[in-house]
């Protein structure tokens, strides 16, 4: 059993979180002008990286999500952030 | 010297004392220059180069394998073979592969042993007996076979399963496939690979690409730790390591990579003659020919390339394990292992162009790519013999995702990945 750690409850068991997508996949605006192509990118296409990874999660106990650095290949965590709006 | 298998030569070669055998496959220098490489010696890549040098006469192949020959997922696998699918472009695809498997031992004349021993899904309540039956009736208007039986049919084919009232899941019936089952993966790869040497294909093992070669924007050729090698068409086909040969070549794809478990029990005398699947459990099991259990289930949820595996999925696929036969809990487990699979939005393979000139896919089959080798192979050489789509292959290309035509089989057929 891994520990995850939630920026808000702290280190709990990998199987309490829920892994949601890549990070900084900003959907595209305004959604008027935007190619079939582009939005296509933006639902499917993946980093998928080896090694160090941005990824966002869900602590389902919780219901917050977050930002976790994890390693791909080792599983390393290496830091778990709040999701911080542009500005605060 | 002995190149065909048959009961005469292994009688003659017991009287030589076995020493005329030749080895399966060579092990040449890589040339510079073929008509054909596929990057990836797995399953999917010694079918498409067998297929290249039977089917369409292009016989300059090289197979490039940075390990040895189906070590990645080909080896590493449940060899459930079956085409139970839900829409008609897949049925399409997976029928002709369990097709093609049906006559692969004399094709090959090596013996992969197929075991048509049916594949059993079964149905824990009313709503989805319900769904059974339309899953049931769209398989077989789509031409492929599949029934459904009651739980005494249920019982007859699996006495150990958990037949208690007080079951956790009861059994109401099953869904089967008949002509679903099992082979030995190794065989199928080294198949493929002995067919295709003997037709001249090169199998290179030990040989990593490090880049691709680019002339006015078109693939001309691969990097590779054992020098250049050049080719007018080249192939991928590395299952997990999809992404980052993309990279490589400069083409995005739409897959995560996930670590997909299974494990062993020790070996026991014959219990279980067929593949028993929970789809609610999330649990599948068959009986290998020397008596271990097989055992896979669901991916693990951590995008990952360790081929590893977590505890908490196995704990799941083993708590299922013992929901489903009680009996099974006497037994030791004997092995465990993982493998890297690449999963689509839509959990459909992609087979078509990358977008980059000379570089072409097959990739994408997530969980589910052992069972589709034949038919990888046979759609994957026609694309690169021909630079156009095989009629089956054309609703896989991965311009579906632009266009919305998503083939949803994890909603269809409620496949676990």
């Amino acid at each position: 059993m891994q520990i995850y750690p939630c920026p808000f409850c702290g280190p709990r068991d990998e199987t309490e979180f829920f892994f949601c997508g890549e990070a900084g996949n900003d959907r595209p605006e305004p959604a008027s002008s935007i190619s079939d192509e582009r939005w296509s990118k933006y639902l499917y296409t993946l980093e998928n990286p080896l090694g160090a990874s941005r990824e966002i999660w869900m602590h389902l106990t919780c219901n917050e999500i977050f930002v976790m650095e994890r390693d791909t290949l080792t599983h390393v965590v290496n830091g778990s952030n709040k999701i911080e709006r542009e500005g605060e | 010297m002995t190149r065909r298998y048959n009961a005469f030569s292994l009688f003659r070669e017991g009287l030589r004392g076995q020493t005329g055998w030749k080895p399966a496959w060579r092990s040449p220098e890589p040339q510079k220059q073929y008509d054909v490489i596929i990057i990836g010696g797995g399953g999917h890549g010694l079918a498409t180069a067998y297929y290249l040098a039977k089917v369409h006469g292009i016989k300059r192949v090289a197979v490039l394998e940075r390990g040895w020959i189906g070590g990645g997922n080909t080896g590493r696998n449940t060899v459930t073979i079956r085409s139970n699918y839900f829409y008609p472009e897949s049925v399409a695809l997976y029928e002709f592969s369990l097709k093609l498997f049906e006559n692969l031992s004399r094709e090959l004349n090596y013996n992969i042993m197929f075991s048509q021993r049916g594949v059993m899904s079964l149905i824990h309540s009313e709503p989805e007996m319900e769904m059974a039956n339309r899953l049931c009736n769209a398989m077989q208007i789509n031409g492929t076979d599949a029934e459904i039986v009651d739980v005494d049919g249920v019982r007859e084919l699996a006495p150990l399963l958990n037949f208690n009232s007080g079951a956790r899941y009861p059994i109401f019936g099953a869904t089967i496939q008949k002509r679903a089952g099992v082979a030995r993966h190794d065989a199928v790869a080294w198949g493929y690979a002995r067919a295709a040497d003997a037709l001249g294909v090169d199998i290179i093992q030990g040989c990593e690409v490090l880049d691709f070669l680019r002339e006015n924007g078109k693939c001309v050729g691969v990097e590779t730790n054992l020098g250049t090698i050049r080719a007018n068409r080249i192939g991928v086909a590395v299952a997990g390591s999809s992404t980052l040969l993309a990279k490589l070549g400069g083409y995005e794809l739409p897959i995560h990579s996930y670590t997909l478990q299974a494990c062993v029990s020790e070996p026991v005398k014959p219990c279980l003659d067929t593949v028993v699947v929970s789809p609610p459990i999330g649990t599948y099991v068959s009986q290998s020919d020397k008596g271990e259990l097989v055992i896979g289930g669901g991916l693990d949820r951590v995008p990952s390339y360790n081929q590893k595996g977590n505890p908490p999925a196995l704990e799941t696929i083993l708590s299922g394990l013992l929901e489903m036969f009680p009996i099974f809990r006497q037994l030791r487990l004997m092995r465990q292992w993982g493998g890297t699979v690449d999963v689509t939005p839509d959990s459909s393979p992609i087979i078509g162009p990358s977008g980059v000139p000379g570089i072409y896919l097959n990739c994408g089959w997530g969980t589910g790519g052992f069972k589709a080798i034949p038919a990888g192979g046979w759609l994957f050489s026609h694309l690169l013999a021909k630079d156009e789509h095989h009629e089956i292959s054309r609703p896989f290309d991965i311009d579906r995702f632009a266009k919305g035509a998503l083939i949803d089989e994890a909603a269809g057929s409620g496949i676990a990945h």
